[in-house]
């Protein structure tokens, strides 16, 4: 139980943020209960949990995918497509999607677990191209391609539509962030996520225990898969609709970046790094419009107007310097996680 | 048939763009096992090197105006990539996770910054008019650049063939891919091989960017990314490490995405490809070439 102080006294917290009229200078544009601040809020919320998520096979079973970003696309435009193209109702669109965020990832994930390694991370990435593909290919006019598709507002339950109810999207994002929380802690110390955890570290020592290895991976497969549909869907609310950035193999070296910067395998880790990423890179979108930015010299000013080349140089930086992320601040030698990853990625 | 005939040699312009791009890929996995996600910003900066040449040289006529761009392109590709090998890759040396990583963080930056000097929109990037042009063939009229791409991929693939049979750097890169550990106890310093990998695998990324400027008419900072995912699969149903298997998968995507595109419907040959992939690792887990580096 003591492990659950901190993280529900953080809980409470952030649960009265839309209460709060404080102004915190720098880090947000207005005070925070104001509709943008709390819209930043949430999807640092969500980034967050999803870069959990993506922890749960990167480092805690030592998987590399590639294409995470699949699964959340698939809960942004699954719902977004049910609800207005077929107009079905918001409860029927949630359903069918829950059961594609579990068919899906079972499916794909039997297939790409049959190799290892470096093939692994390919079949990954080629899976969430095909997803991209299809995307942009617009079947039936469903997906509308490269214009993104907004949802139909009028099948969106109504607390959660307009500026005036971004807190209750903040409320929201904040439950689901927290259930993911619970989710991951719980399934990292349940006895398959310490067999996750094993595969990391050695997994023919896994296999000549007796355990099939290739189940526990499926198994975390699924499990990441359909947490990351879950918060697709509340991306899907938190914006009105879907862009097909969400598709891109770029979206999934976020995640992948926000795991590392936050630091791998660690309990907080994750989460700090999807959450400050996410700041970081509207932020400095923000930033790159100031007055102190656009006074700068052309030199510096160039590459800062482009948020995703600070956050590369500063991923390189991490990797460099904090080489076990924010989390294992302080610590001087190379995470574990890493060097089994290596190995497992060698055999 | 004229238009089966089209869609060969177009297919196999493509990939002759994809093998550029992934023997560097190959390479630099065979021999450092580093998958290397800064390939295609090794091809953004290669493109834009040429384009950027080009743009100044406005005296000129258009041919010798096109060579000297395209030479700068190279040369801008190599000594960016060497400098990538000595400055980034290199201190984290036995590290791959990390060295990973930085190619992805820089794979992210590079293409970002472009975007900032250059806009997110295409600069059309001139070429020779005979390029443009058109040859019959079997009645297909085919556009002249293709054979350009196709000739230059045969002429990168004779060339690295004979530097890596020939020479003794080519002898060092063999045994380093067969096995580093040996080639390092026979007291040879194998990270200058290193180095000279990246260049090369810079090298022919910038030949594909100029050649991709010249098939499309343009060069455009999201290029690099979308042909990257490609030559992936490229170097994966290849088999890493492995230059001819690289070469043959390469032209068997290229014609696949083409044939699929036209006879199917488009965008049907990019999921063919996958499909592909997905098949040759569930049948052959290493790749069509056999054994995994």
């Amino acid at each position: 139980m003591r492990r659950l102080v901190v993280p529900a006294a953080v809980l409470v917290v952030l649960a009265f943020v839309p209460k709060l009229s404080v102004d915190i200078p720098y880090a947000f544009k207005s005070a925070l209960n104001t509709p943008g601040t709390l819209q930043l809020l949430a999807l640092c919320l969500v980034f967050g949990a999803v870069a959990m998520t993506y922890d749960l096979l990167f480092g805690y079973t030592g998987l590399l995918s590639f294409g995470h970003a699949l699964y959340f696309a698939v809960g942004v435009y699954i719902v977004d497509i049910a609800i207005t193209r077929w107009h079905w109702s918001f409860a029927a669109a949630l359903a069918f999607t829950a059961l594609v965020g579990l068919v899906l990832p079972a499916i794909l994930g039997a297939v790409s677990l049959r190799v290892g390694g470096i093939a692994f991370a390919m079949v990954t990435l080629a899976f969430a191209q095909a997803g991209s593909v299809l995307v942009f290919k617009n079947p039936y006019n469903w997906t509308g391609g490269e214009e993104g598709l907004g949802a139909d507002y009028t099948k969106l339950p109504q607390g959660l539509v307009g500026i005036f109810n971004t807190k209750h999207l903040y409320w929201v994002a904040l439950v689901f962030a927290a259930a993911v929380f619970c989710v991951v802690e719980w399934a990292v110390h349940s006895s398959p996520g310490r067999v996750w955890q094993a595969i990391r570290e050695n997994e023919l020592r896994v296999q000549v225990l007796g355990l099939r290895p290739y189940g526990y991976k499926l198994m975390v497969f699924v499990l990441a898969s359909f947490l990351a549909t879950a918060g697709g869907v509340v991306y899907l609310l938190l914006l009105g609709g879907a862009t097909p950035e969400v598709t891109s193999p770029n979206f999934t070296l976020t995640l992948l970046v926000m795991v590392v910067i936050g630091g791998t395998g660690t309990r907080w880790g994750a989460f700090l790094g999807g959450a400050l990423y996410t700041w970081a890179d509207q932020r400095l979108g923000d930033a790159s419009a100031s007055h102190a930015v656009s006074s700068l010299p052309s030199v510096v000013r160039t590459p800062l107007q482009q948020p995703l080349f600070v956050l590369g140089v500063l991923f390189i930086l991490v990797v460099f310097f904090v080489p076990g992320g924010l989390a294992r601040i302080g610590r001087v030698r190379r995470p574990r996680t890493l060097q089994r990853l290596q190995e497992a990625m060698q055999r | 048939m004229s238009t089966f005939v089209l869609l060969t040699i177009t297919g196999l312009g493509l990939g002759a763009m994809y093998f550029l791009i992934a023997s560097g890929l190959s390479l630099i996995y065979g021999l450092m096992g580093v998958l290397n996600f800064a390939h295609g910003a090794f091809l953004t900066v290669g493109a834009y090197g040429a384009w950027f040449t080009e743009s100044k040289l406005g005296g000129l006529s258009v041919l010798p105006r096109f060579l000297i761009a395209a030479l700068a392109g190279l040369v801008v590709g190599a000594v960016f990539a060497g400098l990538v090998e000595l400055v980034l890759i290199r201190p984290l040396y036995r590290r791959h996770i990390e060295q990973v990583l930085v190619t992805v963080g820089l794979g992210l930056a590079v293409s970002a910054l472009v975007v900032a000097i250059w806009g997110n929109d295409a600069r059309p990037f001139a070429s020779p008019g005979w390029l443009g042009d058109t040859t019959t063939v079997l009645g297909a009229r085919v556009p002249n650049d293709r054979w350009v791409e196709i000739l230059t991929a045969i002429a990168v693939l004779v060339a690295l063939n004979a530097f890596l049979r020939r020479t003794r750097y080519g002898l060092i890169i063999r045994a380093g891919v067969e096995n580093r550990a040996m080639v390092t106890a026979l007291g040879i310093d194998v990270r200058r091989a290193f180095t000279l990998v990246f260049a090369i695998g810079g090298v022919a990324a910038a030949v594909a960017g100029v050649l991709s400027g010249v098939y499309f008419g343009t060069v455009d900072p999201a290029r690099g990314t979308s042909l990257l995912i490609f030559a992936f699969i490229v170097v994966v149903i290849g088999g890493l490490g492995s230059l001819r298997g690289t070469a043959a998968a390469a032209v068997v995507v290229g014609l696949l995405q083409q044939y699929a595109n036209y006879y199917a419907s488009s965008g049907l040959g990019d999921l063919s490809v996958v499909l592909l992939l997905g098949l040759v690792l569930l049948v052959r887990p290493g790749g069509l070439s056999g054994s995994f580096a």
